[in-house]
């Protein structure tokens, strides 16, 4: 209770905490959809294509936030045509635009200021990086998100579920694809300085993942997604307070640990009820 | 008897080209109507174009109207994805009444009703609580075409329904479909590659080669040259 105290004294503790708590609320209720769809290299490829516009930014004196965040709504629109087509290897072409958006980056950085602790902290995260317009911003972003997930659940549900389905009975998917898309962008360019590009896309996908393990109906991932998130943040982040460890890295490590947790729980869920194994014949 | 839909010279296709050409065809209140045809032979395409995702590049559609407003009941082919996909039987189910809903954010307790009664009528009533991706292929695929009687009571189109089932599972499958129809009135579009299987029941058939090769009656399929060639000689 002391450590929390002590970590409120901050204001910029206090900030990270709250535009934390925000950002991360709102990336594991959308990593939902993103991963059960199997588009959480989108999320990998925007991280990296942030670092390269935000670097750009910097090196051109310009606001990083102004230009970032059209830059990576552009690129989300351009990686989901990539993924919706099938045509093209998608995961090969995700991959190459994450490195050379990365790529960019570090030239353009190493071009103008050179590789300073700026960089480096793009790269890994700062806890300094949450400036006041920076938490505001967040949470316009989630109440957004969670108006979305309130209002559309059922329909981000059937989008979610079966693409095909949803379109036959006149849910416009591509508009909710879109969204999604969109909002994951913004979540990644404000969540991005203080996580690091390398690790913002695990706030993603690890909160489904682990809830996945346990939970057996959308809804149940969905709140555990969005609990578990907010949790593994604030341990995270009291954490790497009292060990003096970088943040981003912490929450990473705590989302890891929930992971093993949960597929451990699932384990022993399963050794210890083999009756409920499902009947094959059915009951028809 | 009423039109549910009508198809006259109809083309679908993608960017100039055309996967069916000059379809004639129509479907009737309490119809069962099988394509059949090889791969790539336009019944996707087909298929598609009947759900309206699809512009018909040619010729007149015409789907009767209060369809147009429930949405056709679709069955469409499994993907990888949803084979682990973390969600309640009844979840699934009453997603299918998502076209009545319109805005409004929540399911009514009619709705509600329909998911019940539907999944009664599967026999999937118990399974409610259950993970659809813990069910046999059998089960999943009772599962969704609940979900597809919650859009409409009055046609199911089902592609490939059987892909991936064992024999067994087929047969219940098959006789599910055909008790729909005969006892319930729902008429059936049914795309398949088994067309041995469905022959008997099934009251039409649509034999496409992206274009018409062979369409009416069963009975006049098996003796046709279409039929008799796709049947392997039997009849």
């Amino acid at each position: 209770m002391g450590l929390i105290l002590e970590m409120l004294s901050y204001p910029f503790l206090v900030r990270a905490l709250l535009g934390g708590v925000l950002v991360s609320l709102c990336a594991s209720l959308l990593g939902v959809s993103l991963v059960l769809k199997r588009y959480s290299m989108i999320g990998d490829g925007l991280s990296h294509v942030s670092f390269g516009s935000l670097s750009i930014a910097l090196a051109l004196g310009w606001s990083p936030l102004k230009v970032s965040v059209p830059v990576v709504i552009l690129a989300a629109f351009f990686l989901l045509r990539i993924t919706g087509n099938g045509k093209l290897k998608s995961d090969a072409a995700i991959a190459m635009i994450s490195a050379s958006a990365l790529a960019i980056g570090i030239v353009a950085t190493s071009l103008t200021t050179g590789m300073t602790t700026d960089v480096s902290s793009y790269m890994f995260g700062s806890i300094l990086a949450m400036s006041p317009s920076d938490v505001r911003l967040s949470a316009g972003l989630s109440v957004v998100v969670l108006g979305l997930f309130l209002f559309c659940y059922h329909k981000i549900f059937a989008v979610t579920f079966d693409e095909s389905f949803a379109k036959a009975t006149g849910v416009s998917v591509s508009l909710y694809n879109v969204l999604i898309a969109v909002l994951t962008a913004v979540t990644i360019v404000l969540g991005m300085r203080m996580m690091g590009a390398m690790l913002i896309s695990s706030l993603i996908i690890f909160p489904a993942l682990t809830s996945m393990r346990i939970f057996k109906s959308f809804r149940g991932v969905v709140w555990s997604s969005g609990i578990l998130s907010v949790v593994c943040f604030c341990i995270g982040m009291a954490a790497s307070y009292k060990y003096s460890t970088p943040a981003g890295a912490t929450v990473v490590l705590v989302n890891l640990a929930a992971f093993l947790l949960f597929g451990g729980v699932n384990i022993i869920q399963r050794l210890a009820g083999p009756g409920r194994t499902t009947d094959r014949r059915g009951s028809s | 008897m009423s039109r549910l839909i009508t198809c006259e010279h109809v083309d679908f296709g993608y960017e100039n080209q055309d996967a069916v050409t000059d379809l004639t065809m129509e479907v009737e209140e309490g119809d069962y109507l099988c394509i059949v045809g090889e791969n790539g032979s336009g019944k996707s395409t087909l298929i598609k174009g009947l759900l309206g995702l699809l512009k018909p590049t040619g010729g007149t559609l015409v789907v009767e109207e209060e369809l147009k407003k429930t949405g056709i009941g679709y069955l469409p082919q499994q993907t990888a994805a949803q084979r682990d996909f973390p969600a309640t039987v009844y979840e699934v189910v009453i997603s299918g009444c998502l076209s009545r809903r319109g805005y409004r954010p929540f399911y009514s307790s009619q709705e509600k009703a329909v998911a019940q009664a539907n999944m009664e009528r599967l026999g999937i009533a118990d399974l409610r609580r259950r993970c659809y991706r813990e069910l046999s292929g059998g089960q999943q695929q009772r599962v969704l075409i609940a979900r597809a009687l919650c859009a409409t009571n009055r046609l199911l189109i089902l592609d490939e329904p059987v892909t991936g089932l064992d024999p067994w599972a087929i047969q219940d499958f098959y006789h599910l479909v055909r008790d729909l129809n005969r006892k319930e009135h729902v008429a059936i579009l049914m795309v398949t590659h088994d067309v041995a299987g469905v022959v008997d029941q099934a009251g039409k058939i649509l034999h496409l080669k992206q274009h018409v090769l062979f369409y009416g009656t069963t009975k006049e399929y098996k003796r046709s040259q279409a039929g008799r060639l796709f049947l392997g000689g039997e009849a």
